[in-house]
């Protein structure tokens, strides 16, 4: 088997080809027919659907450290955030002077604020590729300290998630304060442009939702390029069996440190592309209970799949939007918990897991049947 | 740290406590390249402890641990020990569940640990010869594509054998390897652990007299973190302490 093949089994080449007609016919559906039409799309699902087409980037990003190494990170909402808050930075020094103080340097909050001048770290953010370098580099830096530190001390299981949340929460609380120049409790909003078009046309959603689309499909070729390499195999063997990795000369710490830092990155991907489709980042994106949300959605997709990651992220988001909007609405989080117990207990592997795990519980039956074939691997399994 | 020695494992004065217990009690061994040795002792006797020592796992409060007379194993961490040449079979056996049979020997096979070299997909043809070779001398090329976690016990021993020697280790530490083994895979291990023994040094942790008779090599026996005997089993089993401590009048 050549690599690509590896790489790009049965249910990949589904996946992506879903996932490319999706990102050719909603926007063409939304700008090309007319309101009137049938199968026109409007712009408000336009935005919503990008906005679930982020959270499964994020999803994707915790299925990798979580389904592949057993890293189960109850902070992830942070990098997204931080991702969020650098993209965010971005649009808020290309307002100018359109603000309500029509300062031409200064954001808003900070002219409230009497601030005499930018900070430093405001700084470059005016430029789109400096600020997409954050993007990466921000979270990237963040997790790969955190997990340089954690790891090495072979910090593992519940004691890691438990540091993760408190990373979360404390970014969370720093990013309420005045301060800390982020905008405090408001966050930052009232974005009017990206590269120069209106965050708010019809264009510019349509577009961000094919470009989030794209980072889906470009993330998810990196994490199955990677979980089918040796190095995959080594991330199992390590969430398996941590103690043989090190009696055989490996050093586990370098392989979750590398991994976790590319998940961070993923993650602030993913929350920069959410940021001007939502049009608002504060600090409540930092909340621990967005980072457990985030884990729910991996489990009920089925953690170590990858496309069970992303399918999660659509299903539980799809019934928070419909039951949230509802009479039901005061009791969603009742849903939530209940279905994150329901799969736990029922559903163990997940929608895709289940699914994979039938098929191939299938596929074993009818090769005992046939007498003449000869003994294959599924028949072992 | 003395150089005098010519013994590929020199172990000397090693103390080990756990909160106050005496785990290793001035223990000292030395295995001579190409021996292969079998240590015995009653429960808590501390061999277990001892290859937690060699292998970095535990950290000795004194005492050298020498390898191969320049290396303190004292000083490194397990990866670093695996890295000289040293391999391990845990007393449980400890495989990849998840993997094949095959891909547990892809992954031990002596090759760039680091991550960066690790992203490439599929075996090179020198690596499938040196799969091969292992396949055979564990017994288990019939069963490659199997999945780990669904061979029988003793197979899983054999594979963890198996992973041991792809790492091309100098030294096998080997603890309880026929623990829960029929007879006949008993024997057939022995067999095994000769037949490495031809260019690898071993030591072997063992509480089944029968399979140590079988081995026929020179046996240490702890008791209470020291050495009481040492020499031929039937020198070390007509030992007024060993029979008094272990095996039982």
């Amino acid at each position: 088997m050549t690599p690509l093949m590896r790489i790009l089994d049965r249910g990949s080449v589904i996946f992506l080809a879903v996932l490319a007609a999706a990102t050719i016919l909603i926007p063409l559906l939304n700008l090309a027919l007319p309101e009137t039409s049938l199968f026109h799309v409007p712009t408000y699902l336009v935005a919503l659907f990008g906005k679930y087409v982020c959270y499964a980037i994020l999803a994707l990003s915790i299925d990798l450290i979580w389904g592949y190494v057993g890293i189960l990170s109850l902070g992830h909402g942070a990098f997204f955030a931080l991702g969020g808050y650098a993209m965010g930075m971005y649009l808020m020094r290309q307002i100018g002077t359109r603000g309500v103080y029509a300062n031409p340097i200064l954001p808003d909050f900070m002219v409230f604020l009497n601030w005499p001048e930018l900070p430093v770290f405001w700084y470059g953010f005016q430029h789109l590729p400096y600020a997409l370098l954050m993007v990466v580099l921000v979270p990237g830096a963040l997790a790969f300290v955190f997990g340089w530190f954690a790891f090495r001390s072979r910090v593992t299981g519940v004691y890691l998630s438990i540091i993760t949340q408190a990373l979360t929460f404390a970014l969370l609380l720093g990013f309420f304060r005045n301060d800390f120049g982020f905008g405090g409790n408001n966050g930052l909003t009232d974005f009017k442009d990206i590269l120069g078009f209106n965050v708010q046309a019809q264009s510019t959603r349509a577009s961000l939702f094919a470009l989030s689309c794209i980072a889906l499909a470009i993330g998810f070729l990196i994490c199955r390029a990677l979980v089918t390499s040796k190095f995959g195999k080594m991330l199992v063997a390590i969430r398996d069996a941590e103690p043989r990795t090190r009696f055989l000369g490996y050093r586990a710490e370098s392989y979750k440190v590398f991994v976790f830092t590319l998940s961070a990155c993923m993650a602030g991907v993913a929350g920069a592309l959410y940021v001007p489709q939502v049009g608002i980042i504060n600090p409540s994106e930092f909340s621990p209970a967005n980072s457990i949300e985030a884990v729910i959605w991996v489990a009920v997709g089925g953690r170590g799949t990858l496309i069970g990651a992303v399918i999660g992220a659509i299903l539980v988001n799809y019934a928070k939007t419909t039951f949230t909007s509802g009479p039901l609405a005061p009791y969603w989080l009742f849903m939530l918990g209940g279905l994150f117990v329901a799969v736990t207990l029922l559903l163990p592997r997940g929608v895709v897991g289940t699914w994979q795990w039938w098929t191939q519980k299938r596929r074993a039956l009818a090769a005992a049947k046939t007498p003449a074939a000869p003994p294959t691997t599924q028949a072992a399994e | 740290m003395e150089a005098s020695t010519t013994a590929l494992l020199y172990l000397n004065g090693i103390n080990v406590s756990f909160d106050g217990f005496r785990a290793l009690n001035n223990l000292s061994l030395a295995v001579e390249p190409g021996e292969m040795r079998a240590i015995i002792g009653p429960n808590g006797a501390g061999k277990t402890t001892m290859m937690d020592v060699v292998t970095g796992k535990t950290r000795p409060d004194n005492g050298d641990v020498v390898f191969a007379g320049q290396h303190d194993l004292s000083k490194l961490d397990e990866t670093q020990i695996a890295t000289l040449g040293i391999g391990r079979k845990f007393q449980k056996p400890t495989v990849f569940e998840m993997h094949t049979v095959e891909d547990n020997l892809m992954l031990a096979l002596k090759n760039d640990r680091r991550p960066i070299g690790m992203v490439r997909w599929g075996t090179t043809s020198g690596e499938d010869v040196r799969i091969n070779r292992i396949l055979d001398t564990i017994r288990l090329g019939t069963l490659r594509d199997r999945q780990a976690g669904s061979l029988a016990h003793g197979q899983k021993q054999w594979l963890e054998i198996g992973m041991l020697l792809a790492q091309e280790p100098q030294l096998l530490l080997i603890d309880e390897p026929v623990a829960g083994m029929t007879d006949n895979e008993t024997r057939q291990t022995a067999e095994l652990l000769k037949e490495i023994n031809r260019d690898k040094t071993v030591v072997v942790v063992e509480h089944d007299m029968t399979f140590v008779r079988e081995l026929g090599v020179k046996v240490t026996c702890l008791h209470e973190g020291t050495v009481i005997a040492e020499g031929t089993l039937d020198q070390v089993s007509s030992n007024e302490r060993v029979i008094e401590v272990y095996l039982g009048r």
